[in-house]
């Protein structure tokens, strides 16, 4: 990026709430059903039909604007954003305009230099969202009204993000917080998180904002990084060869990684507000939004420090096991069967993730639970099994869903830490290689790692390690001359 | 406040109303004698007033998240001037 201007971004993010019934009316808000299914008449849009508040939508609300620092309206009302489109049955959305249910909050975060930055959340607002629409060969379009009516949350934040990776960084601490509230799964790929973000560049040190566009259509982290950054660079260089840029909505296009300008019909926007007639203003008492205050759980930062407090784990390990709620869950469950927090978070952010990302699951779908986890890390932590044959052990579990104790009988795994045992098989061994005990005595240090080999070989791997060093070195020194 | 016949145009085109051009004239007539009421009122000093968004003082009524019935998809398509056996159908929107 050209290090004389700077950008300047702001985020519109959707986030799809996990109620079971949709905003206004009693249909599910499920989204693998069968097309036009969850549907009725105040969601069909018939003529007459009145709209009825789910109070849960209301609760999640106050739940993510007291996460985010905002102050919460007491009386909020709801608006007609009008607009005709096939897949908005009614011809306009029933979303919040004048008066939001929460007003000004901030997030704080830290950008990649770790310096931290207040985010300032403009607003957050109640809306219905609009069905899919179906394209396809035919020459019509397929309309399924399912997702009409389920309920969002609309979190716009201020222009205050610099970069990018600032963006993303936003992104990855919203979804993280709604997803420990429990109101949004925070699935991007499925649409039930999804950013739109508007950006503008200016010279470094210029007080007046720029022109801004707006881009939509990026449905992943990765995405709106590179979708953003892409647009950086288009407006800098419109900007260097003495254009101006044109207001306008952009599409991302992930395959062609690029945006093109959304064709200027769609764009039309006069959307007329105005409140909305059906539903009275929207009243929360004190006494409700204190309940629902004491409801929130722990918050994602609260949780790191208390890992490293409680657990005494490094900053860098809280850090990961509590960037999702069911990671962080899944390693508390698990050190109820064994008390070696350390190992559990290495295994955890190793081995267990590792797996995750291999297969692309997520740690409810996860075959080796929390206790099959923590019986076979105990087994390490009382040197039954080694570490090494621990890994296959794991391996081994999820390929059959045994349970550690029973692949290790199975497979006659323990440890040999019987020290008469072990001290057999080094002689044994030393007797054997004769030369490379020579190098030893010349102070040829590595060979110890030759014989450590040969021990493991001859053990299939079961001895233990640290008994071995031990004796090793013993036998090895007292073959020196005095 | 007055509009024009332009603005007339524009509205009616957002509200995908179509209308002749001598039906435009009237309109606009209309719509200008309710706006030069609407200056009458906008000549009180209102400063001091809250907006009224609704007349009566009523609170909204919530309901729990619990779920309801649906209609059949039979029904739900029944009305549509077009469907087949699962999707309303519509001219195509875009290309």
């Amino acid at each position: 990026m050209n290090q004389k201007y700077e950008a300047v971004i702001g985020l519109e993010v959707h986030a799809q709430l996990s109620t079971i019934t949709k905003l206004f009316c009693g249909c599910s808000t499920s989204f693998d059903a069968q097309p036009n299914t969850n549907v009725c008449p105040i969601c069909l849009g018939h003529p007459g039909v009145l709209p009825v508040l789910n109070k849960k939508v209301v609760e999640f609300a106050i739940k993510l604007g007291t996460a985010l620092n905002c102050g919460v309206n007491h009386k909020s009302i709801f608006a007609r954003k009008n607009y005709f489109y096939p897949d908005l049955p009614k011809g306009f959305q029933t979303s919040q305009y004048e008066l939001p249910i929460c007003g000004y909050g901030f997030m704080i975060l830290k950008d990649d230099g770790e310096v931290e930055k207040k985010i300032g959340i403009t607003r957050i607002h109640m809306e219905e969202d609009a069905g899919k629409s179906i394209h396809d060969q035919s020459g019509f379009t397929f309309i399924d009204v399912n997702r009409c009516g389920v309920p969002l949350l609309e979190i716009v934040s201020e222009p205050d993000l610099r970069s990018a990776s600032d963006a993303a960084v936003y992104l990855i601490k919203l979804r993280q917080i709604v997803q420990y509230l429990d109101i949004c799964d925070g699935n991007m790929e499925e649409g039930s998180f999804r950013c739109d973000a508007n950006v503008s560049v200016r010279l470094k040190g210029e007080e007046k904002l720029g022109t801004k566009t707006e881009i939509k259509n990026m449905n992943s982290f990765r995405n709106v990084e590179k979708a953003i950054n892409f647009e950086i660079e288009r407006q800098i260089e419109i900007l260097e060869d003495g254009g101006l840029i044109t207001q306008q909505t952009l599409l991302w296009n992930a395959d062609k990684n690029e945006a093109a300008p959304m064709r200027s019909k769609e764009e039309a926007h006069d959307y007329r507000y105005f409140p909305e007639p059906d539903l009275m203003p929207v009243v929360i008492n004190k006494n409700w939004e204190a309940e629902i205050r004491k409801l929130l759980p722990e918050l994602p930062e609260a949780k790191r420090e208390r890992f490293i407090k409680q657990y005494n784990l490094p900053l860098y390990d809280a850090d990961i096991l509590t960037q999702s709620k069911a990671i962080s869950e899944y390693f508390e469950n698990t050190i109820q069967f064994t008390f070696d927090y350390k190992l559990v978070s290495n295994w955890i952010m190793g081995d267990v993730l590792k797996i995750l990302n291999e297969r692309k699951i997520s740690i409810s779908d996860f075959s080796i639970g929390p206790q099959s986890l923590g019986n076979l890390l105990e087994l390490i932590s009382t040197g039954q099994i080694s570490g090494k044959i621990a890994k296959d052990v794991f391996m081994e579990m999820l390929l059959t869903k045994k349970e550690a104790e029973v692949i290790v009988k199975e497979k006659n795994l323990l440890q040999i830490s019987d020290v008469t045992k072990l001290e057999n098989i080094i002689t044994d061994i030393l007797q054997r290689n004769n030369s490379q005990v020579k190098q030893y005595l010349n102070g040829e240090d590595k060979v110890v790692g030759f014989f450590v080999g040969q021990i493991m070989k001859e053990t299939k791997g079961k001895a233990n390690p640290k008994t071995v060093n031990e004796l090793l070195k013993q036998k090895l020194n007292s073959k020196r001359p005095n | 406040m007055s509009v024009s016949q332009s603005d007339v145009k524009y509205i009616a085109g957002l509200a995908k109303l179509k209308f002749e051009d001598s039906e435009i004239d009237s309109l606009t007539e209309q719509l200008n004698s309710i706006l030069f009421y609407i200056d009458k009122l906008n000549q009180l000093d209102t400063s001091d007033v809250e907006p009224l968004s609704y007349p009566v003082e009523i609170e909204l009524n919530m309901r729990d998240d619990i779920l309801k019935a649906s209609v059949s998809r039979k029904e739900a398509l029944s009305n549509a001037p077009d469907s087949n056996d699962e999707y309303f159908k519509v001219p195509k929107v875009i290309g």
